[in-house]
């Protein structure tokens, strides 16, 4: 089968019933995409499948047939962040760092996401997200900084 | 001379591979050849194995498999005691104990195979209960004064008993290690982990080894608060074991429910508290009995005990104590190390009652504590005298201004009596935690930490304690970089691993940045004198380097030791439990603001306000952060973790049925560090790590009590409880 993952047309011909999580990281070596709990409780295994936030562990690869998945290596590199990784760095939202792929990939899409943009929004958008380290304030700091850095100060003032 | 970076926040060190999904988690190594490990365990509280059967259907040929007669070394796993086997051998005394292990190239392939395998036991009869006879792992008494004739004296005498439930630690990681032997017979261990010398004695008595045949390295690891302290010794060994039998790596990493059902959780605790006080609401006795579950084996619990015996006052003078505390023995998985370690079950117990004789004396809860928390010169009851960087007052005051305590109280009180849909209530705990390991402990660790300069003057720090996101690495850099003045960016932190940096004792106890921060300050403290006197500058590239090759005498680089000191105001008396049981303490205090819906007895948090002392905020968003999420913890705690314990084993291992709190559940937060500065820590710091654990669930409790007008007496605080409050 085929599918699209952060930008690249892949070839898959292994067992149609293996989780997508363990497509990403053992056959494509994408291994920034993590495994908390594999019962879609966590959230450490969020991916975008075509331009929608969903549990890779939750979702046979055959699934993904065809389909955009995106990971959290097509957000930023260490030489060029994405806005959401900046300010995970700048305001403390990463800790250990196990939640931190899935909690970005989560919030980036949250933040390009339409509605209103504000403490109370944003903890219910991460609610699908644990973090144990945290506490959560330090990632919805981070998460309404780069928010608003992008231009959403008028969407967090609705 | 570049600005100091202690007291700044510099960006995590390795934050930028987090954020870009580029850190390495031991499960994120693809090793060539490498099977996987998998346990099988004990599906019975207690008997013994009468015989173990592998299907004939299965081709066994294809896995590895290990079991307690493979051991070359001890079958145990090193602790205070050698109680626990490294697998069963014949006799189990708990569910879920491992008896073998099976690897096998696929590690679907490896779960598929243990369920071919059958075990028959003869099934004894388990004690889960604390009354039950067991074993006692230690019994502690601690006497001050005369209880007998303080309670004669006493105006009034109020008895309560409080019942705290075990608490699953939910790194979001589970535990996970792989194990390989080198060609020359050195056994290495690389995986998720607090402590690497732990695990490093562990395998060297299962494995019979000397010290340099043993390797840990640790891995980037997800979360730890105590739970990877001590039970990586175990999976070490289980790899270990696997690997040394296949002559191959051998992967083991945990799923949700096996690491659920299987590690080691947060003692349950029930506390029988006795208190007299006189007229004007100050103390006059306590009698507080103490008993901690320990599980099936002693591994940590004498030392969690203690700890909680040495809190279980709170944080008040009183001239009449008697604590008895006790750990026994229960046919269920060892308990062990979380945050906090034995003093929020104590400290729980303290601050609710002493809410509750806040209402005997007729005093607002707030000013009870005024009058009974640690001055100047309080005597504690092992007779240490408090004084030292003490932050009580400071803490109090400071919570009860943020929360706006007098007003809200009042209009709470009002908004109870209208009939509105909710009650709301306003609650406070006032705390203390000691910081590193209690007594003499730190001497007996005589723990050391390096730094290091290489030819080039590029200078290293060497320790053993680990970043498990608490923000080791940042920290040491920022002590050692201040200490010679050079820009934190020409500082860098080595990975823990046992072949290159010296024991600097385990990652508990928040010790990491008081004691070990203070010998990394020291050692650079001596690498800059040495510096110095080589004709070295760290202000000049040149003359620095000069100094540096001077100081290599051709050797790749020079490491500067600096080992641990007691320091001279701490004497103890481990017999007598008398003396000093900490350098010092650190403080905090939380007031939770909460309502109560009154048709669903659901509690909600409205806001948590929190002050905590820590002496010196090394890095401020670190301790921040640490604050924020170690009160989150304490929230689950109060309001929703809840381990279901049937017929010995969790019965609610996953994270549908164990619920911890999410973004949404949390409440937002504010704020305030106080810096009463410690002389024995580096640049003032004490410690912060567990602190903010144990005031949240009495701070929760004691606003249900505004809330309803009574006090719930165990955790966590689910709606069926407060209804049965109410009703
Ligand atoms: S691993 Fe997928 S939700 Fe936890
Ligand atoms: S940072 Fe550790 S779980 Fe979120």
């Amino acid at each position: 089968m085929k599918l699209t993952v952060n930008g690249k047309s892949r070839d898959y011909a292994g067992n149609p019933f293996k989780r997508l999580i363990d497509v990403l990281r053992e056959d494509f070596a994408l291994t920034g995409t993590k495994e908390g709990c594999g019962e879609g409780e966590c959230g450490a295994c969020t991916v975008v499948l075509d331009g929608r936030t969903v549990n890779s562990c939750l979702i046979p690869v055959a699934q993904a047939e065809g389909k955009e998945v995106r990971t959290i290596e097509s957000f930023g590199t260490p030489g060029k962040l994405h806005p959401m990784q900046k300010a995970f760095l700048e305001h403390g939202g990463a800790q250990c760092g196990i939640c931190t792929p899935g909690m970005i990939v989560s919030a980036a899409c949250w933040a390009e996401a339409p509605g209103p943009k504000n403490d109370a929004t944003c903890r219910q958008a991460l609610a699908g997200n644990l973090c144990r380290c945290t506490g959560y304030q330090h990632i919805v700091d981070s998460v309404l900084a780069a928010t608003k850095k992008k231009g959403g100060k008028k969407r967090a003032r609705r | 001379m570049p600005k100091g970076s202690v007291g700044t926040s510099p960006i995590r060190r390795e934050g930028t591979e987090k954020v870009c999904g580029l850190a390495r988690y031991i499960d994120d190594y693809a090793i060539d050849g490498c099977l996987h490990g998998v346990t099988l365990r004990s599906s019975v509280a207690k008997g013994r194995i009468k015989s173990i059967e592998f299907d004939k259907s299965v081709p066994w040929e294809e896995s590895v498999i290990a079991r307690a007669s493979d051991i070359p070394g001890g079958n145990y796993v090193t602790l205070l005691e050698n109680d626990q086997p490294l697998l069963a051998d014949g006799v189990v005394r708990h569910k879920y104990e491992p008896i073998l292990l099976i690897a096998h190239p696929s590690r679907e392939k490896a779960y598929q195979a243990l369920s071919h395998v059958k075990v028959e036991y003869e099934a004894e009869t388990p004690n889960f209960d604390i009354d039950g006879g067991g074993r006692v792992f230690k019994d502690i008494l601690i006497e001050k004064g005369d209880p007998a004739a303080g309670f004669k004296k006493a105006w009034k005498i109020l008895e309560g008993e409080y019942w705290v439930p075990h608490q699953e630690q939910t790194y979001i990681e589970n535990n996970g290690m792989v194990a390989r032997v080198e060609s020359d017979g050195t056994l290495v261990a690389h995986g998720s982990m607090q402590c690497p010398y732990y695990i490093q004695k562990a395998l060297k008595a299962i494995f019979a080894l000397p010290d340099e045949r043993v390797r840990v390295i640790q891995a980037t690891t997800g979360g730890g608060f105590g739970g990877k302290e001590e039970y990586p010794s175990m999976l070490a060994g289980h790899a270990g074991l696997l690997a040394t039998k296949a002559k191959r790596p051998v992967k083991m990493i945990y799923d949700r429910s096996e690491d659920m059902a299987a590690t080691t959780k947060r003692h349950p605790c029930r506390v029988r508290f006795k208190a007299g006080i006189a007229k004007d609401g100050r103390l006059v006795a306590q009698d507080i009995d103490v008993v901690m579950d320990g599980g099936a084996y002693m591994t940590l619990s004498p030392v969690v005990l203690s700890r909680g015996a040495l809190h279980a006052t709170g944080p008040y003078e009183c001239p009449n104590v008697r604590v008895r505390a006790r750990a026994v023995e229960t046919n269920t998985p060892p308990n062990g190390a979380f945050r906090g370690f034995g003093a929020p079950q104590t400290l729980f117990a303290a601050e609710v009652h002493m809410d509750r004789l806040a209402a005997l004396a007729g005093l607002d809860p707030v000013e009870m504590r005024r009058r009974n928390m640690f001055r100047e010169g309080s005597i504690t009851h092992t007779g240490q005298v408090m004084g030292i960087s003490l932050g009580t007052a400071e803490v109090l005051e400071k919570t009860v201004r943020m929360s706006g305590w007098a007003k809200k109280r009042k209009a709470y009180a009002a908004w109870n009596k209208a009939k509105k849909p909710t009650w709301r209530g306003l609650g406070v705990a006032l705390v203390h935690h000691g910081g590193g390991f209690t007594g003499a402990g730190e001497v007996y660790l005589a723990s050391e930490a390096g730094v290091a300069i290489d030819r080039e003057g590029r200078v290293r720090v060497l320790a053993a304690n680990t970043e498990i996101g608490q923000g080791t690495n940042t920290i040491f850099a920022q002590i050692a970089a201040d200490t010679l003045g050079l820009p934190l960016e020409r500082v860098d932190v080595a990975v823990p691993d046992t072949h290159v940096v010296p024991n600097s004792g385990p990652t508990v106890a928040s010790r990491t940045c008081m004691v070990v921060g203070g010998l990394v300050h020291r050692a650079a403290g001596r690498l800059k004198d040495a510096v110095l006197a080589a004709g070295g500058s760290f202000t000049d590239a040149k003359k620095l380097k000069a100094a540096a090759a001077a100081l290599c005498e051709g050797k790749p680089e020079r490491v500067f030791i600096a080992k641990y000191e007691q320091p001279d105001w701490v004497k103890w008396d481990d017999k007598a439990y008398k003396g000093d049981a900490y350098g010092c303490f650190s403080y905090g205090c939380a007031i939770a603001d909460l309502e109560i819906d009154r048709s669903t007895y659901e509690v909600r948090l409205r806001e948590v306000f929190t002050a905590q002392d820590i002496g010196k905020a090394v890095h401020p968003l670190f301790a921040e952060g640490q604050i924020i999420g170690g009160v989150v913890q304490g929230l689950g705690y109060a309001l929703l973790e809840n381990v279901v314990m049937k017929d010995g084993g969790m019965a609610n291992a996953s994270l549908t049925n164990y619920i911890i709190p999410t973004s949404a559940d949390t409440p937002p937060f504010k704020v305030a560090i106080v810096e009463k500065p410690y002389k024995g820590g580096p640049f003032g710091a004490k410690g912060v790590g567990e602190l903010p654990m144990d005031s949240p669930g009495p701070a929760v409790c004691n606003a249900v009590a505004q809330a309803i007008g009574k006090w719930p007496a165990k955790l966590p605080v689910l709606p069926e409880h407060v209804l049965e409050l109410v009703s």
